[in-house]
């Protein structure tokens, strides 16, 4: 859990050129300063870091399955995704 | 009608990372050819080109900004930079409102294309990186270039194989020339050494394995280079009332298509474009001092090339001085007019002509004055530089002194 967090962190701090120190877990993308191309370039990130797949839709980022609100609810949707992950590889 | 000069030169190529160096190459006949290095090199039968060795684009762009740009843009907006600090010009107001960038590619992002095929076809990756439709488009140099320096009017990017620089630049000319835009970016950009690039065209059977002779009897094809070469082309009153150093000024431009083969030249189509250009820049043959050829060092190029030549200069063909630089910095495909404009105006601003390097034996097809691997001091007031595309697309710029 707290290696997940970690990597995110360490993702959201690269693209908003900050340190991890920095970064409030409430945070919305918008507030640190990622814009719309950015938060692309983060999904990517995360998908390449724990080879998973984030159900994103830029032209819809409201409606999609994952929420972005804030980087705690990202890391528990990464969270989550990578649980389903187990599950299907263990079932 | 407006007339048009050049105010500023940048480029990056096989001979130097500027101006300055690429024509002291040009002076020293020297070689910017030698072996290629990039991934799966050993897999190619043609391993030779004109790439650019020490260029880092981490020195010269940020990490944001090379997730945007593919090589052939990079060499693009380092070339624009030296162009357009060489022009004195700052875009604003009304200016950048109204002035743009024409650029000529043949691949655009190709290495972005294979460095993502490789990765979703050959590592069996799911995902590319998400910029990568925006850094492989072909017009991703010419509107990095608008973004750079704020050009608010007409760009967009041409693509007409070996010929893209100079249709690109025939653009930006009649533009200036007719009033729409007082100063138009434009040249080319090329960067395809990588393994799919050199691949497909070693499939045609063009390339040379040893080295780029043209005009020599004992021509075996045609070597590949990478590089961009940007110019500032601005309003001839303009440029004067703000006192700007003018290069050379361009005096005409013509295109023709051969309408005949894909890939096999036709004489009457060369010709019928380089008497185009003399015809639009009010020139007799007589004035020409210099050909910068497109020499491509292919037996079928040369020789349609130089009966091309024989036949719009006629008797005055004698006098005339012809080069295919090429043989030094690589054929750059859709960056290759552009480069090798830079001999032509170095021609007429600094009387050298750039000789064509690797010539060892005269063939009676080219029975030209082809200035054999030495350059040569010469007072031209007039010169061409000629571009023959694959389709049969040909695309001439004549250029005067001032």
């Amino acid at each position: 859990m707290k290696s997940i967090r970690q990597e995110v962190l360490k993702i959201v701090a690269e693209q908003a050129v900050l340190d991890v120190s920095d970064i409030d877990l409430a945070a919305s993308m918008e507030s640190l300063g990622i814009d719309s191309l950015g938060l692309v370039e983060v999904i990517f990130a995360i998908e390449e870091q724990f080879d998973i797949s984030v159900p994103f839709d830029s032209g819809q980022p409201a409606n999609g399955a994952f929420d972005l609100s804030s980087i705690e609810t990202i890391i528990s949707g990464v969270q989550h995704l990578i649980e389903q992950k187990a599950l299907l590889v263990d079932g | 009608m407006k007339r048009v000069v050049i105010t500023g030169q940048g480029t990056i190529n096989a001979l130097g990372e500027n101006v300055p160096d690429t024509l002291a190459g040009f002076r020293e006949g020297r070689l910017g050819i030698g072996p290629l290095s990039f991934p799966d090199v050993e897999r190619l039968t043609v391993r030779i080109g004109g790439q650019i060795n020490g260029f880092r684009a981490e020195d010269h762009f940020s990490r944001h900004e090379i997730s945007f740009y593919d090589r052939f843009t990079q060499l693009a907006l380092f070339a624009a930079r030296e162009a357009i600090s060489q022009s004195g010009l700052i875009f604003a107001d009304a200016l950048a409102e109204s002035s743009g960038v024409v650029l000529g590619t043949a691949g655009g992002g190709l290495q972005t294309q294979d460095e993502n095929y490789r990765a979703v076809y050959e590592q069996g990756k799911n995902r590319v990186h998400p910029f990568v439709v925006p850094r492989l488009m072909n017009n991703a140099a010419a509107s990095h270039l608008s973004i750079v320096h704020n050009l608010r009017g007409p760009s967009f990017t041409v693509a007409s194989a070996c010929a893209s620089s100079n249709h690109a630049m025939g653009q930006a000319f009649n533009l200036v020339r007719s009033g729409q835009a007082p100063v138009m970016i434009t040249g080319g950009s090329e960067s395809m050494l990588c393994f799919g690039g050199i691949k497909a065209w070693e499939g045609l059977r063009v390339m040379s394995r040893d080295a780029c002779r043209p005009f020599s009897a004992n021509r075996n094809g045609m070597v590949q280079g990478e590089g961009a070469a940007i110019f500032v082309f601005e309003d001839y009153d303009r440029a004067r009332a703000r006192n700007a150093d003018i290069l050379a000024e361009v005096a005409g431009f013509a295109m023709t298509s051969d309408a005949s083969d894909i890939v096999m030249p036709s004489k009457q189509g060369a010709a019928r474009a380089m008497s185009g250009a003399l015809r639009d820049a009010g020139m007799a043959s007589a004035d020409v001092g210099y050909i910068n050829a497109h020499g491509t060092g292919t037996i079928a190029n040369d020789k349609t090339e130089c009966a091309a030549i024989a036949e719009v200069f006629g008797a005055d063909a004698d006098g005339l001085m012809i080069s295919s630089t090429k043989s030094m910095h690589g054929h750059l495909i859709g960056g290759t007019g552009a480069v090798e404009l830079l001999a032509a105006i170095m021609a007429l601003r600094e009387g050298v002509i750039a000789p064509t390097i690797g010539y060892q034996r005269a063939d009676p097809d080219c029975a030209l004055d082809v200035v054999p691997n030495t350059a040569r001091d010469a007072k031209v007031t007039a010169v061409l530089s000629n571009a023959f595309a694959f389709g049969g697309l040909n695309a001439v710029l004549a250029l005067r002194a001032i």
